[in-house]
């Protein structure tokens, strides 16, 4: 079990004078699967970014600590998986040339074995040497979980986890996700029930709109 | 290393997708022969060719180098960089990738400048030498600092120029100053008060480049 807690301390955003969230408080640690739950605009997304760094909060902070240590926001992406709809691979390469580059880049070793299960486990290793612009949609999103994966994160971000899957490629994710969450803290954000279901927490992003929170 | 590590990938890529090489080749030669063109039969003085030279080089960057971020923000593939490497790391990638391609395309502009333009003659080849490797870093930092900024906005065509001439216009003053002093064969000596403008600017363009990167990258 790993020893990873994000914190988030009254964390509010505002694009402009519009009022996204505010006065988000949370902390999860160490494992397990939890969610954020919203409709559609109601800053599910932004809050994601924030906690992965890509964005910065309007007000509070969010903190992420491993080992009991803080680690700052410069080496937070060694840390983290993030896979998103709006996450896009280098569509010149192929994903094996895409994975080679990320673990070069973040000055890691490419752990073949380990890229090689993930390739069998999303049914993607006959397609790895292609050229991800001829692949569909759904193959895309698959090779994004590798891609979040592949350096075994502590934090795994999931924003719209089940986008452009069918059920099959569903079934696997739910399988990969809970198996994930045994060893590092998954971070759901979505509408889907079937999605929320798998989170042992569900935070409502409706809740953080206005002062009555 | 990270840095070499997204310098490769970003060579990879231009070897790949042609992205900026095309861009610049069609540029220098169309630029190059137009100049060519409008001289005709007539013999242009020394000082004349010298800043030709430089001019063709500030509109061939200004077509190429914002390719750097620009692309990236095209693509949508902006978010993975975040999610692969530190502001630094990825600032310093992207300054190896365009000095590199500032180095190879000046060295082309320079060697077509030498073999077309019989007034194009270097009297002073370790002055001209010093200028074209300071100035290739000054023209190459500021770029990718100018490139990161306007990637960002909706009119990236027109703002790059825009935006690059008063930061890239002591840069070339300087430039023309020391070529016109190497064609002249002005020895380095009587040249130092230029040189030292020169590594000022680079030193300059570059501590505010790495300070300010992770404000432009952030939001």
């Amino acid at each position: 079990m790993s020893d990873y807690r994000l914190t988030a301390e009254a964390v509010g955003k505002t694009f402009g004078r519009r009022l996204i969230f505010k006065d988000v408080n949370f902390s999860f640690e160490n494992n397990g699967i939890h969610g954020i739950a919203g409709h559609n605009g109601s800053g599910k997304s932004t809050l994601v970014k924030i906690i992965t760094g890509i964005l910065g909060p309007s007000k509070g902070a969010i903190s992420h600590t491993n080992g009991g240590k803080k680690i700052p926001v410069e080496k937070l992406h060694d840390f983290i998986g993030f896979v998103a709809p709006y996450l896009v691979l280098y569509d010149e390469f192929s994903a094996e040339e895409n994975l080679r580059h990320f673990a070069n880049i973040r000055g890691i070793q490419y752990d073949k074995e380990r890229i090689d299960h993930l390739f069998n486990a999303f049914l993607l290793y006959d397609r790895r040497l292609d050229e991800v612009k001829t692949y569909s949609s759904g193959m895309k999103q698959r090779l994004k979980y590798i891609f979040a994966m592949m350096h075994r994160p502590k934090l795994l971000v999931l924003d719209e986890p089940t986008s452009n899957l069918d059920s099959a490629g569903k079934d696997t994710v739910y399988r990969l996700i809970e198996a994930e969450s045994a060893t590092s803290v998954v971070l759901i954000a979505s509408n889907e029930g079937s999605d929320l279901a798998l989170c042992r927490s569900v935070l409502q992003l409706e809740n953080y709109k206005n002062n009555s929170n | 290393m990270k840095s070499f590590a997204l310098f490769k990938k970003d060579l990879h890529s231009e070897l790949r997708t042609r992205y900026a090489i095309n861009a610049l080749v069609m540029f220098i030669l169309v630029t190059i022969s137009v100049i060519l063109f409008s001289i005709g039969s007539e013999k242009i003085s020394e000082t004349l060719t010298g800043g030709l030279f430089w001019v063709v080089i500030f509109f061939s960057a200004m077509s190429g180098l914002s390719r750097a971020f620009v692309s990236e923000e095209e693509r949508g593939t902006v978010l993975t960089l975040h999610l692969i490497a530190s502001p630094n790391t990825i600032f310093s990638g992207k300054l190896l990738f365009n000095l590199i391609l500032v180095f190879a395309m000046n060295i082309v502009i320079a060697l077509l400048y030498s073999v077309l333009f019989d007034s194009f003659i270097i009297r002073n080849f370790s002055l001209f030498f010093l200028a074209f490797v300071l100035g290739n870093i000054g023209i190459a930092a500021a770029s990718t600092i100018i490139a990161a900024i306007i990637a960002k906005t909706g009119s990236k065509g027109t703002l790059y120029p825009v935006l690059s001439f008063p930061i890239l216009l002591p840069l070339i003053l300087i430039l023309l100053e020391l070529t016109k002093f190497a064609i002249d064969g002005t020895v380095i000596g009587e040249s130092l008060v230029e040189l030292t403008v020169l590594v000022c600017y680079d030193v300059v363009i570059l501590t505010a480049s790495y300070l300010l990167f992770d404000f432009i990258w952030k939001d």
